[in-house]
């Protein structure tokens, strides 16, 4: 009854805050079982499961990208984004797990780490390998977590249109774009300090499984909404259809100048404005490869990999990781492909003209699905969102924690209880810091946004593999390929016009895989002419192998 | 075994190119999906078949550590050695 008396921005408001309020509840419980122990609070005592690590690993990885930006960039693109970014991942994620992640867990067990750093001091025999890489994880965390307070704030007021015209006049009723990235950062700032890492796998399962079920749901509704899949995607074959393939053939040229033509002379009529045909480019098919590579460096899915009870509770996590991400991807990519062409009660869907890819979804969803569904739907966004950033937060907290303060200033300086505080605070700052850039960089493409982000991370993998696997590795060769990287990377991101496309890189190669050659090159070339590690390293990392010298 | 698993991934990986895709939208598979997409999806079930298989075949056997449960003693000693 309460419900048929609101308006949907209103329904809208309503599901999302009860949503919020659900995750306030789970922090709270969380709260209930947790120790104030560097141990419980940053790796959850090592003491999960399969099935909450699978959620907490899919829920990390899978964020406003896999949703926002999937969608954002068929609708731009076409289905290309599926294979170059999806299939990939499923692939690449799944062996990262398994030959990264399982080794990183024996090494993090068996010797106490908590972060990254530590593992990398140890390794290198480096106290200073930390100050170089702490900075540039950091930066490399900050434009992910703003993918995630971007991506909130615009679905927040996209789907609440007209809820309060009295109270917000200058969006039409919506809850505007600063109010809802605030609300989204608080409630996350909450969970993760109340509960820390198994505060976040707790809320983390819950909201995976409601973005795997909703984008389904959202998917089927809409393709009811058009008149059946079937209807929905012919809508594309008549209007746009280069979407529903990576080439533009001079017949798909002559017939979207034929479909322009149209437009220009009678739009009414023509009702959809085709979109420019956007050929793929297949050496950049295949050097997406280099992107998946990132996740084995990301510092929240090291800290949740160390999470795990024993290194047989991965087994799952490799198996469902390229199967669960194609379950998220494939409706998204779908519902993006189809809001080129979409026509309902006659008129497009998405306005013709339209230029913010990041709005494609929740805006097929507020026109196509019901005002609760619509809310549900924003609710399963929101989930996917900050499923990823509260890990990211709680990594950057451990890593000031434990690698700044805990080992610059002295560990016996301070209790467990202090320097779960010091993260904490650390994390306000950082969440601070994000909300102020996420007003300013509103605009910025969520797809480009982490594709340079990931781009980042990836040409850090040659120095993590090594490390496992090539005993003859040294720390002048870590150092120079942290610094051929960090170079290449901004050279290349500063001739992108700070965060423009990827698409057009030197010799029609995409910057991850020059900045990928150069980390490498510098890694093996400095570390063949440099003094090897010591016996007693090897022996730490490599016991029971035959030595390399 | 384990080498089969490792040539049918490697294999996927290559298959994963599928130039022959590039320019077709026909058939649409379940009357709705192109086969450039239906192809990769059909990749991504293969790729949790074949990690299946390779978590079977494959397990290393160096990552089992003693069950010991972790400690704030155990974290500190990681940080010391980091340290030194």
């Amino acid at each position: 009854m309460m419900l048929a008396s609101l308006n949907p921005g209103q329904t809208a408001v309503l599901v999302i805050a009860l949503y919020m309020a659900a995750l306030i509840a789970l922090g709270l419980l969380s709260q209930l079982v947790l120790r104030l122990t560097v141990a419980d609070y940053f790796v959850a005592s090592r003491g999960l499961g399969s099935f909450m690590l699978l959620m907490s690993l899919i829920g990390t990885t899978m964020t406003a990208f896999a949703l926002i930006g999937s969608s954002g960039e068929a609708w731009e693109s076409g289905i290309g984004v599926y294979g170059k970014m999806a299939s990939w991942s499923g692939i690449i994620h799944a062996a990262m797990y398994f030959l990264i992640g399982i080794k990183l867990w024996a090494f993090g067990k068996k010797y106490g780490y908590v972060t990254q750093i530590q593992f990398f001091r140890d390794r290198f025999e480096s106290d200073r390998i930390g100050l170089i890489l702490f900075p540039i994880l950091v930066a490399l965390l900050v434009p992910y977590i703003l993918m995630g307070v971007i991506s909130s704030g615009n679905s927040i007021q996209a789907v609440t249109g007209g809820a309060f015209p009295e109270v917000f006049k200058a969006t039409s009723g919506a809850v505007p774009y600063w109010l809802g990235a605030l609300v989204t950062c608080l409630i996350v700032l909450y969970y993760i300090s109340a509960g820390g890492v198994r505060g976040t796998a707790w809320v983390n399962a819950l909201q995976t499984m409601i973005f795997l079920v909703l984008g389904v749901a959202m998917c089927w509704i809409i393709a009811q909404r058009l008149g059946g899949a079937a209807a929905a995607t012919q809508m594309v074959v008549e209007h746009n259809p280069t979407r529903l393939k990576r080439d533009a053939s001079p017949a798909d040229l002559h017939r979207y100048d034929e479909k322009l033509a149209d437009w220009n002379a009678d739009a009414k009529k023509a009702i959809i404005k085709p979109r420019e045909p956007k050929p793929a480019s297949k050496t950049e098919f295949t050097t997406y490869l280099f992107i998946p590579l990132s996740v084995a460096m990301f510092p929240h899915l090291f800290q949740y990999w160390l999470t795990a009870r024993s290194a047989k509770k991965f087994k799952m996590s490799i198996i469902g990781q390229p199967l669960l991400i194609m379950v998220i991807w494939v409706p998204c990519v779908i519902v993006g492909i189809w809001a080129t062409s979409a026509i309902y009660n006659g008129q497009p869907v998405i306005p013709p003209d339209f230029a913010e890819p990041n709005k494609v979804l929740p805006m097929m969803v507020r026109k196509l699905a019901s005002p609760v569904m619509g809310a549900l739907l924003a609710a399963g966004i929101f989930a996917a969102v900050m499923s990823s950033m509260d890990a990211m937060f709680l990594a950057l907290g451990s890593m000031f924690a434990n690698d700044i303060a805990g080992h610059y200033v002295g560990r016996d300086r301070f209790s467990d209880r202090q320097l779960v505080w010091i993260g904490r605070v650390f994390i306000v700052v950082v969440v601070a810091i994000s909300y102020v850039l996420a007003l300013q960089w509103r605009q910025s493409r969520v797809f480009n946004l982490g594709v340079w982000c990931f781009s980042g991370f990836a040409s850090l993998f040659p120095l993590l593999f090594a490390s496992i696997y090539w005993q003859r590795v040294t720390k002048a060769g870590a150092y120079a390929s942290l610094l051929a990287a960090a170079g290449t990377w901004f050279w290349l991101f500063r001739e992108s016009g700070y965060g423009g496309p990827t698409e057009h890189g030197h010799w029609g190669l995409t910057p991850v895989t020059l900045v990928f050659a150069a980390a490498t090159i510098a890694l093996v070339a400095v570390s063949c002419i440099t003094r090897p590690p010591s016996a007693a390293t090897l022996d730490k990392f490599f016991s029971g192998a035959k030595r390399a010298r | 075994m384990k080498r089969l698993v490792v040539f049918l991934l490697l294999a996927l990986a290559v298959l994963h190119q599928d130039f022959w895709f590039w320019d077709d939208i026909e058939p649409l598979i379940f009357g709705f999906i192109p086969i450039g997409l239906a192809y990769h999806i059909g990749v991504s079930i293969a790729a949790g078949v074949l990690w299946a298989l390779a978590v079977h075949y494959c397990w290393p056997r160096d990552v089992d550590v003693p069950d010991e449960s972790f400690t704030t003693e155990t974290a500190s000693r990681g940080a010391e050695q980091g340290r030194r």
